[in-house]
């Protein structure tokens, strides 16, 4: 090598979009449209003003939660919430199994996959509160339109996620297990299951927590469970109540959380 | 036993992966199946069982001829073909008796093999299997703990609790170190001529396929271009299979085989007892020969 002869290269990272004209539209396109839309949000700085006295008391009701005064309206709600989600975690994983191996292209014929990932595509379509909304309409207020409607949303999150993870299973224990004669049900029992087996259990216990929090949630539209307690509380500016539950909640979240999390552990 | 006619199997993208194969194997005969990365010598085997689903031809398994069977027929067709796979293909969460036993379902029932309920007789052969492998002491050792040697002894356990006819052998020792390879190739080799099994086996390299098998069939672009003995193959044969290369060094040199053979068990320290004990009397019994 002629060090000194050598002419130094220069070298900078290819920008993401090549062309440069196109490159800049796109700049200057998104800092105008950012501009507009902050301008465009009407702020009422006087209901923001009158609010702040509130939000305060709301605040330091943290650093007094009543429990005492509305506890037998929170133990029920919270003995209904944990039903809900006890009963609709079960039942939805129950139906989810089924459905997310005919959702698992590899396993599945096409006909059998089709129609599995329309059942699914049904169930994500829409959140919670919409679905509660209708089986309250259907079903009538209570905790029962509640297990259905987090029993369904169930549905969606597991199937997609099983039939997901079976989709990536290790073709060759497939094969191996299907060279030596076996039936569909024991190529499942025997080569899918020991693979799926540990996410499934941690994909149950996450929804289980999840299912939780939707069961606080859902109850505000009149399906049941602690949101109902919690929106009367809100309604009636016992914000120490409603700290209190909030409180609750936080830590059965919590605990949820910690206890999945060593489950897993455990599962590998 | 084993007849294969006009075999040709094109892939779904357009690729012809075996363009008009036939093979005969004979009971207990055992055929090593070389050639380039792509030539179809794994699309070959996995026709045979139907895990790939070939396009046109014959393939006569006693008689039957297997691309034409139902599901149910298929399935009870694959019993009697045993398959040892390249990563093994153990299910990692199982246990070694899983593993092995996994060899029996096509012949239990569903509920049976759900709860684990294998009748003792079968039970036995598997233990029986396990000894003979050098692995007797593994049977509740989850598979994912083993190392590669030890898993491809359960896997060839698992295809011979199968009770096959003949056996499928994809790569066998292309994950395994060379002293490793050696040691699965014999044992292999040992079982088929133990219970008289016929066997196809995939294989790279080609020096271990010449010292042990006695047939060797060349593969190249789904066309067979070699079939005959191990001496058979010289650097024109081999240029034909894999193409132009210096094949000096894999060139079989008369009687120089099986002395190198015998040097690389001198230090067999690691292996399992059964499988020790085996290669010393081996190599104790081709010394005597030597004398």
């Amino acid at each position: 090598m002629t060090g000194e002869a050598r002419i130094s290269r220069r070298w900078k990272k290819a920008p993401f979009i090549q062309n440069p004209r196109l490159r800049w539209a796109i700049y200057i396109g998104a800092a105008v449209y950012l501009v507009l839309a902050i301008a465009s949000v009407e702020v009422n700085w006087t209901r923001i003003v009158d609010g702040i006295p509130r939000g305060i008391k709301f605040v330091g009701a943290f650093f007094t939660p009543d429990f005492v005064s509305r506890w037998d309206d929170i133990y029920e709600g919270f003995v209904e919430s944990l039903s809900i989600t006890g009963a609709s975690t079960v039942l939805g994983l129950l139906i989810s199994i089924p459905i997310g191996l005919g959702a698992a292209r590899n396993i599945s014929p096409l006909p059998v996959y089709l129609v599995c990932r329309s059942i699914i595509a049904v169930s994500r379509a829409f959140q919670e509160i919409i679905i509660a909304i209708l089986f309250v309409a259907m079903f009538g207020f209570g905790p029962f339109a509640g297990v259905m409607t987090l029993s369904f949303t169930t549905i969606g999150f597991i199937s997609k996620l099983l039939a997901e993870d079976i989709e990536d299973v290790d073709k060759e224990q497939v094969e191996a297990i299907r060279a030596t004669g076996s039936s569909w049900l024991q190529l499942m029992n025997y080569a899918i299951q020991p693979q799926v087996a540990p996410r499934l259990v941690g994909l149950a216990m996450y929804r289980l927590d999840i299912n939780f929090r939707e069961s606080a949630i859902i109850g505000i539209v009149g399906a049941g469970g602690i949101g109902a307690t919690l929106t009367t509380a809100f309604d009636r500016y016992e914000f120490e109540s409603a700290a209190a539950i909030l409180l609750i909640i936080i830590v059965i979240v919590m605990g949820a959380e910690y206890a999945s999390g060593y489950v897993r552990n455990k599962l590998t | 036993m084993l007849k294969i006619e006009n075999l040709t199997k094109r892939y779904p993208t357009g690729d012809l992966a075996l363009n008009g194969v036939s093979l005969e194997v004979a009971k207990g005969e055992v055929v090593a199946l070389i050639g380039p990365s792509g030539a179809g010598k794994s699309t070959l085997i996995r026709t045979i069982n139907r895990l790939v689903e070939p396009t046109s031809g014959r393939i006569l398994l006693n008689g039957v001829n297997l691309p034409s069977l139902g599901s149910r027929a298929l399935r009870r067709a694959r019993r009697t073909i045993g398959m040892i796979f390249q990563e093994f293909a153990l299910v990692e969460r199982l246990t070694v008796m899983e593993n092995v036993l996994s060899g029996q379902l096509g012949y239990v029932s569903f509920w049976r093999s759900l709860i684990r309920k294998f009748p003792q007789s079968i039970i036995d052969e598997a233990f029986r299997l396990l000894e003979r492998v050098g692995l007797e002491e593994f049977y509740d050792k989850r598979a994912d703990a083993l190392s590669g040697g030890q898993r491809q002894r359960v896997g060839i356990a698992r295809a011979l609790l199968q009770n096959p006819e003949i056996l499928l052998v994809d790569e066998p020792t292309a994950s395994l170190d060379p002293k490793t390879s050696r040691q699965i190739m014999r044992l292999i080799t040992e079982l088929t001529s133990e219970r008289g099994l016929g066997a196809i086996i995939n294989i790279h390299d080609v020096p271990l396929a010449m010292l042990f098998v006695k047939r060797i069939v060349g593969l190249r672009q789904g066309e067979i271009v070699y079939d005959g003995d191990p001496d058979g193959l010289t650097s024109e044969r081999l240029t034909d299979i894999y193409g132009e290369e210096d094949w000096t060094a894999t060139v079989r040199k008369k009687g120089s085989d099986q002395e190198e053979e015998d040097n690389g068990e001198e230090n067999d320290d690691d292996l399992p007892q059964a499988a020790m004990s085996l290669s010393r009397r081996e190599a104790a019994g081709r010394q005597a020969g030597r004398k």
